[in-house]
């Protein structure tokens, strides 16, 4: 399936990606993050620090299901205010 | 009413309250709540603030904070105006207005709405700092606390 993925603030800077589209099979946020931590540095250390899961531009947990065409968002706690 | 804005300029909370009660007779209170850009605890060698945020998402989780508000009070009107981009400190960032026929159910869902607005909704601080370089401002555990009081 494909789904599109985005990273905001300083998880974005740590990766230095933004957004991206990705065939996986992941089938829930926590299998998403195993799999871009595969990747290595600096996706490794990046998922290492406290991320905050949106799903279809809802907050969610790591538990939660992803679907084909959903989109993913991974950021870090919000400071708004 | 329901009025949720997301913007680079500055706003002005009079005409904003005006827009809000439209000449509406049956709302008794309003409370607005204003929150600056403030250099108290910043470093001395912070300039400025930028924000960024997460478009489509923070619409939505502002619009489920206002309407968890509205199942919670009785609300007549509520506006939330959010700035993003580059701030100055003193400069304004944040403005909830809240109308209602009584003034409890505005003071109470006014600040429920920030609480949940600090820990839910994706906007991110950025401090700029003088020699050009720039760090990211860490979540505060006191902001989940105080979000976390309203779950009774």
């Amino acid at each position: 399936m494909t789904i599109r993925v985005f990273y905001f603030a300083a998880l974005a800077e740590q990766v230095d990606c933004r957004s991206e589209e990705l065939e996986t099979d992941a089938t829930s946020a926590s299998k998403l993050i195993e799999i871009l931590r595969a990747r290595g540095e600096p996706w490794r250390s990046a998922f290492d620090s406290r991320i905050q899961i949106a799903i279809n531009q809802h907050l969610a947990g790591p538990a939660d299901s992803i679907s084909d065409g959903d989109e993913v968002a991974f950021f870090p706690p919000v400071t708004g205010g | 009413m329901k009025l949720i804005r997301i913007q680079q300029e500055d706003f002005d909370a009079s005409t904003l309250l005006t827009e809000l009660r439209s000449d509406r007779s049956d709302i008794g209170a309003s409370v607005t709540f204003i929150g600056y850009v403030r250099d108290l605890n910043l470093d001395d060698d912070v300039k400025a603030m930028r924000l960024e945020h997460y478009p489509g998402m923070t619409e939505k989780a502002l619009e489920e904070i206002i309407d968890e508000a509205g199942s919670r009070w009785k609300l007549s009107g509520t506006a939330v105006i959010h700035r993003v981009g580059e701030l100055q400190p003193a400069d304004q960032i944040v403005l909830v207005a809240v109308t209602s026929a009584h003034r409890g159910d505005a003071f109470a869902a006014c600040e429920f709405i920030m609480d949940f607005l600090k820990t839910r909704a994706p906007f991110w601080k950025k401090e700029l700092l003088q020699d050009g370089s720039s760090r990211w401002v860490e979540a505060r555990a006191s902001d989940d606390e105080a979000a976390g009081r309203w779950k009774e």
